[in-house]
């Protein structure tokens, strides 16, 4: 085990390094002259470019300004917002919280959502209450988050007044945004557990099991999902992308100070150094994440560790 | 991380038969005996024509406002009601399809094109040319694809085709990911390898032979990718950094109505209705294809 965790860990180092690679190259890539986006409202005459343009190095050979970049980045230093003249790193940081209790609440809630439609759709398979679940899970997936976001802030705040529609803080601020979250990675979760669960309950130890006379529940509990919920583990890592991109959203709409409003933000008000650092970090995150991931499915399932 | 040997959902499953010859008319009957697939495409078909006409269809202008009467509730003259600047939301939301939908498939269409032959390529030939596409594929995937998107809004500045591109480049490691898993299935098969022996180029192999193989598991991809693009696209668009008002889009439409939301919910209603109910036929659609085209598909 302790070697497959080294293997993955090495694997990763390049790709740690083509992200740092495409974010300090968003710099260079933008349309026009780059000395633009720092130069602020003032006029920009030539000499003051010449000197944004000195401070930041963009008159030195490319691979010597992502050195430079790589290097500061590694010692944690990602430079300063345009607006707030803060360390990006602080910044980016201070939002990090929010967005992990959002997107893991709406994990958690999507897995148990999506994992309990899923058993109980392939043990009715056929039955009114499958198509019941299948009709939800296909409702939830082509329900964009910004739309059921909404459509829950207006009936559960605006009429019911149940929850406060926007702004972070206590369970009761969480409970619409993570649930809108969740909705699309559970209906995907469910139907993955319900195919799963269809395949396993074919198989000849299921049938054993039964003919062995134990009892319906610990067949299907014991035996069958844990098997079944092998495939699920890794889908986890992808649901976290798309819960990740999804906050974007929700945090938005829902004003929670997090990762996805804060790099929307950034966007929105051209402040580049911010930008980047959001990107950076997040996508490292993300990778980080996806390695913990398979280091638990490596964990249940001894096959991957020696394939 | 991934390791990029195989899409997600198919790292366990042996390399399976590929799906017999079948006529196409074959295809279309088994697809409409799908009762929701067929439900699908004829609520797909029929936006998709409403949304062609509605330069004809449309009673009002799309653009212009008319301040005597912002904010108005549904009534028969105005189906959906209007939005603050008076315009009829029924009008917006017809015209908004248009770019929409047409986001979503342009977006589809560049995946598509870089994708799949970077997937060609890449399970064709293997060993150092499938390792180095594949790991830049990894670098790709290491971004959530919104955030991907937003990054590359973000470089280029926001527009119709900015959006497209972004959307487009976000989705292509799918691509190369499935059509490079569905060409290894074949590399090996004997009529790979006897038109080989025959002495065929590998151009002539690969999009001769191959290319019409590999063509279920991608238009299964592209059907799904166009119902996301479209969510993709309009939730860009709905955060300020895709299509900007007063060019009326679904998203940005929706983002209108989030400020008038508790006063007049009609204005974030319909346009949200309509995404929804776009994406729900392509969805139905796409389940429907990938049951008769390739059942073990999962996407």
């Amino acid at each position: 085990m302790l070697g497959y965790i080294a293997h993955r860990v090495v694997q990763l180092a390049p790709v740690v390094v083509g992200i740092s690679v495409l974010t300090f190259l968003m710099l260079h890539l933008v349309p026009g002259d780059p000395v633009l986006l720092f130069a602020g409202d003032k006029p920009l005459t030539e000499e003051r470019a010449a000197q944004i343009r000195h401070q930041l190095g963009l008159d030195r050979p490319l691979w010597v300004q992502y050195e430079e970049y790589a290097g500061r980045a590694l010692r944690g230093d990602l430079g300063r917002g345009l607006r707030s003249q803060r360390p990006v790193i602080d910044t980016v940081l201070e939002a990090f919280p929010s967005t992990a209790q959002l997107t893991l609440s709406a994990l958690a809630l999507a897995v148990l959502i999506g994992v309990t439609l899923g058993i109980l759709a392939a043990l009715a398979h056929g039955t009114w209450l499958d198509t019941v679940a299948m009709g939800f899970a296909v409702l939830g997936v082509s329900m964009p988050v910004f739309y059921s976001s909404l459509l829950m802030i207006f009936l559960f705040s605006f009429r019911l007044g149940w929850f406060p529609a926007t702004g972070q803080g206590g369970l009761s601020r969480l409970v619409l945004p993570a649930t809108a979250l969740a909705l699309v990675s559970s209906a995907v979760l469910a139907r993955l557990v319900r195919s799963g669960m269809l395949e396993v309950l074919r198989q000849e130890y299921i049938v054993t099991a039964r003919a062995k006379g134990l009892a319906g529940r610990s067949v299907v509990l014991r035996h069958a999902l844990t098997n079944a919920l092998i495939p699920t583990i890794t889908m986890l890592g992808l649901q976290l992308g798309g819960l990740l991109g999804g906050a974007v959203i929700t945090e938005t709409i829902f004003s929670r100070p997090g990762i996805g409003r804060l790099a929307v933000d950034a966007i929105l008000s051209r402040d580049f150094p911010l930008v980047q650092g959001t990107v950076l970090l997040a996508a490292v995150a993300y990778v980080l994440v996806n390695l913990f991931v398979d280091i638990a499915y490596a964990a249940v399932d001894p096959r991957i560790r020696y394939g | 991380m991934r390791d990029g040997l195989a899409p997600p959902g198919l790292a366990g499953v042996a390399p399976r038969p590929v799906a017999q010859y079948r006529p196409r008319g074959d295809t279309i009957r088994r697809l409409a005996r799908s009762r929701s697939a067929l439900a699908g495409g004829l609520l797909f078909a029929l936006i998709a024509l409403i949304v062609l006409l509605a330069p004809a269809l449309s009673p009002y202008s799309p653009i212009k406002a008319n301040q005597r009467m912002p904010l108005e509730p549904p009534s028969a003259a105005h189906l959906m009601g209007t939005d603050r600047f008076g315009r009829d939301i029924f009008t917006r939301v017809l015209w908004g399809g248009r770019l929409s939908l047409s986001v979503g498939a342009v977006a589809v269409g560049i995946a598509a094109f870089f994708g799949v032959p970077f997937g060609l390529i890449a399970g064709y030939y293997g060993r150092r040319v499938d390792a180095v596409i594949m790991r830049a594929v990894d670098l790709l995937l290491a971004f959530p694809s919104i955030l991907l998107a937003l990054a590359i809004i973000a470089t280029l500045g926001s527009s119709l085709v900015n959006l497209m591109i972004a959307v487009g480049v976000a989705g292509i490691p799918d691509y190369v990911r499935i059509t490079r898993g569905a060409v290894l299935t074949l590399r090996e098969r004997e009529f790979v390898l006897s038109a080989r022996v025959v002495g065929c180029r590998d151009d002539a192999i690969i999009f001769r032979h191959i290319l019409p193989n590999i063509l279920a598991p991608v238009t299964v991809l592209a059907t799904l990718g166009v119902a996301s693009a479209i969510i993709t696209g309009s939730a860009l668009s709905f955060l300020g950094l895709g299509i900007r008002p007063p060019a009326p889009e679904w998203g940005n439409m929706l983002a209108d109505g989030r400020e008038f939301l508790e006063a007049a919910w009609w204005v974030a209603f319909f346009p949200g209705l309509a995404i929804m109910l776009a994406v729900l036929s392509i969805n139905l659609l796409g389940d429907g294809l990938r049951d008769v085209l390739d059942p073990r598909l999962r996407l």
